[in-house]
């Protein structure tokens, strides 16, 4: 069979065409729920979860706490994943999170090389640019490089140091709090923290800019 | 392995093109795999590990050029074909040509909760660290065919420790059937220099996740 027939023997009763990847992950779907290996309706709960309860908002909540409270930043750079638990906004947190924290001498960035290791308990599922083949080979040679495509410039005397999540190990950045927010309360400031100033690849957002 | 994957260093992939307010997934089919995927991998037939070296196995070519999910996807027909649970034969009928084989669970809706979290990697040790920060090391220079957490970029390189983060599993073993054989876990960082030559830029720290087996005194 010719690869345009094939195109031709896939059209859904509107005449749409189905991609490749549609009807893959269509047979799959049929094959593994005939076999008894999974339920659907746990398909949708999984789907409802990464789409809507798991998500940057939740290291927002984290790094802004962090702002503002001593004891909670010193026990998130201590510990992680039982810091965060603490907070008590999410149910559960895998082990090992780790914080690293930015200041005007080191600045952090994360990346997985060798596949997509990212903390999704606390940002949730990675952006396409965090997997991809640019990323997760220049981050560790070409840091600067890297944020000069987020247009992101480092001082020249600031270190850079880069954490390559080889491991069952999670990092999330704490950035630094921005200047002209003196005063805010958590909520406030967690609307300035970004998804790239906690992965290292931005910075928080100026408090002009905020919404 | 020496694969594709392994990608820390090299060259000609081009710029990181961020988008603007990126969904969490970009089509309905990839919202259903990464689902399907999760509700396998908790069926507990392979480990992460066992996944991971699966995609890092699919033919370079189609490595590169395939998305994201797509890995995903491939790597996770290769699991099914490879422990049996559904052939090449049953994903292009779309349908089950054979009974399922019976697994260990099945996930419902009620357990995603409880789903939605990373599984535990420590395990209790068989000997004490043989390494305390501030210890200098040299990883070791190994090329396993078989799936390692060490990246090529940083093999017979003098670092130092960093950190202890306790025993774990460990993935050159599970990841080819042969146990858990847990082992310790440290951060191990190197100055830029050490990795990429003397014209790299001087303010580069990398550290890697490094276990112990990776590891020799230096």
């Amino acid at each position: 069979m010719s690869e345009k027939d094939d195109h031709h023997r896939h059209r859904d009763e509107h005449g749409s065409e189905l991609s490749e990847m549609q009807l893959r992950e269509r047979a799959l779907e049929t094959v593994l729920t005939e076999k008894g290996y999974i339920d659907p309706s746990a398909l949708d709960a999984i789907i409802e979860a990464y789409e809507t309860k798991v998500g940057p908002h939740i290291g927002a909540r984290v790094v802004a706490k962090a702002w503002t409270d001593p004891a909670f930043k010193r026990a998130l750079l201590d510990d992680a994943s039982n810091a965060v638990l603490g907070l008590g906004i999410v149910n559960r947190v895998g082990d090992h999170l780790i914080a690293v924290e930015n200041s005007p001498k080191q600045h952090n960035m994360i990346v997985c090389t060798l596949c997509s290791c990212y903390p999704w308990e606390v940002l949730g599922l990675p952006p396409v640019w965090y997997k991809s083949a640019p990323y997760r080979s220049r981050a560790v040679n070409d840091p600067r490089g890297v944020l000069a495509d987020f247009g992101v410039t480092l001082p020249a005397d600031t270190n850079i140091r880069v954490w390559d999540s080889t491991a069952e190990t999670r990092f999330i950045v704490l950035p630094m709090r921005p200047a002209g927010a003196e005063g805010w309360g958590e909520e406030k400031l967690a609307s300035l923290v970004t998804r790239d100033s906690m992965i290292g690849t931005g910075f928080p957002k100026e408090p002009s800019e905020a919404a | 392995m020496d694969g594709v994957h392994d990608m820390g260093g090299m060259h000609g992939f081009g710029k990181v093109e961020p988008e603007a307010n990126e969904p969490v997934f970009h089509s309905d089919w990839e919202r259903r795999l990464h689902a399907l995927y999760r509700a396998m991998s908790f069926t507990g037939v392979w480990t992460i590990d066992q996944a991971r070296f699966a995609r890092e196995r699919l033919p370079p070519d189609v490595y590169l050029a395939s998305s994201y999910y797509k890995k995903w996807e491939l790597g996770l027909e290769k699991q099914l074909a490879e422990f049996g649970l559904a052939g090449p034969d049953e994903l292009a009928a779309g349908r089950a040509l054979r009974p399922g084989k019976p697994l260990k669970r099945k996930l419902t809706a009620a357990e995603v909760p409880n789903t939605v979290t990373r599984g535990s990697f420590a395990r209790p040790a068989k000997a004490p660290a043989r390494f305390t920060p501030g210890d200098r090391v040299r990883t070791k220079n190994i090329h396993p065919a078989t799936h390692t957490r060490l990246p090529r970029y940083a093999r017979g390189r003098v670092g130092v420790i960093e950190a202890l983060r306790g025993c774990h599993v460990f993935p050159d073993s599970v990841a080819i059937g042969q146990g858990e054989d847990p082992q310790w876990l440290y951060t191990v960082r190197f100055e830029g220099r050490e990795l990429w030559g003397a014209n790299a830029d001087a303010s580069l720290q990398v550290s890697i996740e490094a276990f112990e087996p990776y590891l020799e005194p230096a």
